[in-house]
């Protein structure tokens, strides 16, 4: 059986025809690369499965880059989601049966190719296989009627870097040893990159922050909005630097009919400071994250924080500093909660920021444009208690209304207070007044580390340089053998080569006009 | 970048005609090729001497689409102002582009002339879509999209999918050539042996294959940048993903006994047909950080 196994080194064309294994190392050559074709099934199986098994992740709203669309998914389709999430389909890169594809396919990529990696170090060090008996069943086959002695080819073998043994009969001669040592570093590389990934995900950490214009943030775990350690990460290893947004602004285009009014540029403007450093201005931009020790900060987002100052009717302070509104559109209509718990008597109200205000033929105001030419604050005002004790309005951009009274904006008969930047109003229901004192921009900051990170492009790199290496690298054999009648060359490559015959014709001219 | 640009929609405007011009001389082109490969179908013999004229001017007039297609890409990235791929109608009139100039560079290299018919008629097919379906004005980047990785990624992607645009046609006419029921026809004929198309197929491919394999990683450098993370199974990172994946399959292919020859040449078309589809399908239907199609 094996030896009508032939091997990959003979081009299509010879794949029917038996080849006699004339020796025992080139017989072994052939059991190995036996032994490598049958697992190169299982690779090919598993590299098509994962591809497959891709698939789903790009149709399926994912938790991981996508929550609010598999809560959305859910709310469409309440009968089939619960059996898509069984079947992981909104996990499906952390899910069982994608995990195990490449699970196998690395464990087979182990046992694959760490033996080759011996194999490949004694090749590398021993000499080109013997002759095969008959040079003629090889793919590239010339025979020459000549008396010369075949010493030019070994120079010229040579000349072209092949690795030469000769003796008064024949020569054995191979080069494009490269080939393998490119095809080893791929692979390794591709267990690194893999390992690299999953232990970097491990020591990583990524946070929310949103910061308003002269707010500090200080990396520790309190200020953070939200927070996401890895598995192995501790929340105690944050660098304590600190943060503070000076300013920020966005560039719109105001230039070009085409698109008029679109953003261009975000830039948040901050000052640094490490515990032992002086503090330090940069800028964060969209493409341009804050380099700092064991974290990144990115920008992720923007919008505007209208100030209020609100007062009981005695005119003591109840509230006051700016409130972070959530863009709602592109225009920047911005939806926020106000919570006055500290008042006399406790209410909330839910606020519009119009930067821009405009009528819909509805009536309903609307923001025209997210630069702020027209700002315009509306506020629904809320009696009641607010219920934060019981943590029932404990998100900080919900007001639970279900245990308050409207008194102002809806059905409510008052009508909602809208103001303009320096406009006081009164509240209802002897609430006191509330002054719209300004507004401020805020910018969402993601911070986040990953030691993985640096050994990910190295390891990638390093697919790539191997990559390189491994296809553009011919391997090749040539046997040089002298008979009674003449000389004959016989050549072996072990990819599609189509050089090989080229190579044997310019050995037969080599070796039949020099004579001496 | 991040600085204001003066764009400019007249110029979009000529550019759109210049490429309508280059899609007409193209189309011509296509006309006369098939004329040809008919002609060599019927023949007796491999060629007839008329076919051979009409190649000749099926390739030159190839020539001439590509250098007005050219100008008309040139203008298109003047009158934005920045590189000319940065949406759906972008990334087809470059990418055609593209393929042509390869194409027409690899003849100097290979002898690859008999799959000129299915160059032209591809790229009929893309700049024809392109100007009917996806055709917008010159509009600024969004933010995360302006950076230098926009350049590397995204021309080492639209590189790497005229390499494999090529080894699909030569892998299609393989497959064509060994089914029992179409081996008999005339036209296959013209084309040659099953060893140098997959040879050919299989050079195409892995040149395809390195550039894709550094789109993919460019792209996790950039998508680090912008969006903090260097993959996050985005759904254009995992199409990318995907078809990295069956071009390694196909790779192993060609050196696995019983898989080379048809098996991989399926397997090219698999990989290119999951390329259109992440280009069409993907950009337009699929939800995504990779909002860009401008439609
Ligand atoms: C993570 C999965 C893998 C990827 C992405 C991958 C990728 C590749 C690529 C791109 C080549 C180049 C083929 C060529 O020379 O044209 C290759 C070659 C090769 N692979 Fe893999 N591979 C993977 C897993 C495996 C496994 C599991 C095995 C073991 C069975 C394997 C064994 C080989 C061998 C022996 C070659 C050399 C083929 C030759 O040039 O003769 N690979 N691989």
């Amino acid at each position: 059986m094996p030896t009508r196994q032939t091997s990959k080194y003979v081009v299509v064309k010879e794949y029917n025809e038996p080849i006699e294994a004339p020796d025992i190392s080139f017989k072994s050559w052939l059991r190995w690369i036996w032994k490598q074709v049958t697992s190169m099934k299982l690779a090919i199986i598993l590299l098509l499965l994962l591809a497959a098994a891709a698939i789903p992740g790009s149709i399926f709203p994912q938790r991981s880059a996508d929550p609010n669309g598999v809560t959305l998914y859910f709310r469409n389709n309440p009968t089939s989601a619960p059996v898509l999430d069984k079947l992981q389909l909104f996990d499906v890169y952390s899910s069982s049966w994608f995990s195990s594809i490449y699970l196998l396919l690395f464990i087979s990529l182990i046992g694959c190719v760490l033996p080759r990696v011996g194999v490949h170090y004694k090749a590398l060090r021993a000499e080109p296989p013997l002759a095969p008996t008959n040079l003629a069943r090889l793919p590239e086959y010339k025979k020459i009627e000549t008396t010369n002695s075949i010493d030019v080819a070994v120079q010229y073998l040579k000349s072209k870097r092949y690795k030469v043994i000769a003796t008064k009969k024949d020569i054995r001669a191979e080069k494009g040893y490269l080939r393998e040592t490119g095809n080893l570093i791929f692979h390794i590389s591709l267990i690194g990159v893999l390992i690299s990934v999953g232990l970097g995900s491990a020591l990583s950490f990524s946070g929310q922050r949103v910061l308003v214009e002269g707010e500090t943030f200080v990396n520790n775990e309190a200020s953070y909005d939200s927070l996401s350690p890895g598995l192995l990460y501790k929340t105690s290893d944050l660098t304590p630097f600190s943060l503070h947004l000076d300013s920020f602004w966005t560039k719109y285009d105001l230039l070009n009919p085409t698109n008029y009014g679109i953003p261009i540029d975000f830039t948040a403007t901050v000052t640094s400071k490490l515990p032992s450093g002086k503090p330090q201005k940069s800028d964060i931009k969209v493409n341009q994250p804050l380099i700092m020790p064991n974290a990144k900060v990115y920008l992720t987002g923007n919008g505007f924080a209208p100030v209020l100052e609100i007062k009981d009717p005695d005119g003591a302070i109840s509230f006051s500093g700016p409130v972070v509104f959530l863009p709602q559109d592109k225009n920047l209509t911005s939806l926020g909660v106000i919570k006055v718990p500290d008042a006399k008597k406790q209410f909330g109200m839910a606020a519009f920021f119009y930067p821009t205000v405009g009528r819909l033929s509805t009536g309903a105001l609307t923001s025209v444009y997210p630069y702020p030419v027209d700002p315009v604050l509306t506020m629904n005002v809320f009696e009641g208690n607010l219920g934060l004790e019981s943590g029932l309005n404990s998100n900080a951009f919900e007001l639970n209304t279900h245990a308050m009274k409207q008194i102002a904006g809806g059905k409510s008969g008052t009508k909602a207070l809208q103001l303009l930047p320096g406009d006081s109003a009164t509240l209802p229901d002897n609430l006191g007044t509330v002054k719209f004192v300004g507004f401020k921009r805020f910018a969402s900051l993601d911070i986040t580390y990953n030691p993985g990170e640096i050994w990910v492009l190295l390891f990638a790199i390093l697919v790539l340089l191997g990559l390189i290496m491994m296809l553009i690298t011919p391997r090749r054999r040539i046997w040089i053998r002298k008979t009674t009648t003449g000389i004959e060359i016989g050549a072996l490559a072990k990819s599609r080569d189509e050089m090989l015959g080229k190579i044997v014709k310019e050995l037969a001219k080599q070796l039949k006009k020099k004579i001496k | 970048m991040n600085s204001l640009v003066t764009l400019n929609p007249q110029l979009a405007t000529l550019s759109r005609i210049i490429v309508i011009v280059a899609l007409t001389i193209y189309s011509v082109s296509f006309l006369i090729l098939t004329w040809a490969l008919t002609l060599k179908a019927g023949a007796k013999k491999q060629t007839t001497p008329l076919a051979v004229k009409l190649d000749k001017l099926g390739l030159g007039l190839m020539w001439f689409g590509v250098i007005i297609h050219f100008i008309g890409v040139l203008t298109r990235g003047i009158a934005a102002q920045r590189v000319p791929w940065a949406n759906m109608y972008e990334f087809s009139i470059t990418g055609s582009f593209v393929v042509t100039f390869i194409y027409l560079v690899a003849l100097f290299w290979k002898d690859v002339k008999f799959i000129a018919t299915f160059v032209s008629g591809f790229v009929v097919l893309i700049i024809g879509t392109a100007n009917t379906l996806y055709f917008v004005q010159v509009e600024s980047l969004m933010p995360a999209l302006q950076d230098y990785w926009l350049v590397i990624h995204v021309s080492v992607a639209i590189l790497a999918t005229a390499f494999f645009m090529i080894a699909a046609a030569l892998a299609g006419i393989l497959i064509l050539k060994t089914t029992k029921r179409f081996k008999k026809m005339n036209v296959l004929k013209v084309f040659p042996n099953e060893e140098k198309l997959e040879r050919f197929s299989y050079q195409f491919n892995i040149i395809g294959f390195i550039l894709w394999s550094f789109t993919l990683i460019a792209g996790a450098i950039w998508a680090d940048k912008a969006w903090h993370r260097f993959w996050g199974w985005d759904t254009k990172e995992v199409w990318t993903f995907i078809i990295w994946t069956i071009y390694a399959a196909y790779l192993h292919a060609t050196t696995t006994r019983g898989w080379e020859g048809r098996k991989a040449a399926w397997l090219t078309l698999i990989g290119f047909a999951a390329i259109l589809f992440n280009f069409t399908i993907v950009n337009l239907y699929f939800k995504g950080l990779h909002v860009y199609s401008g439609l």
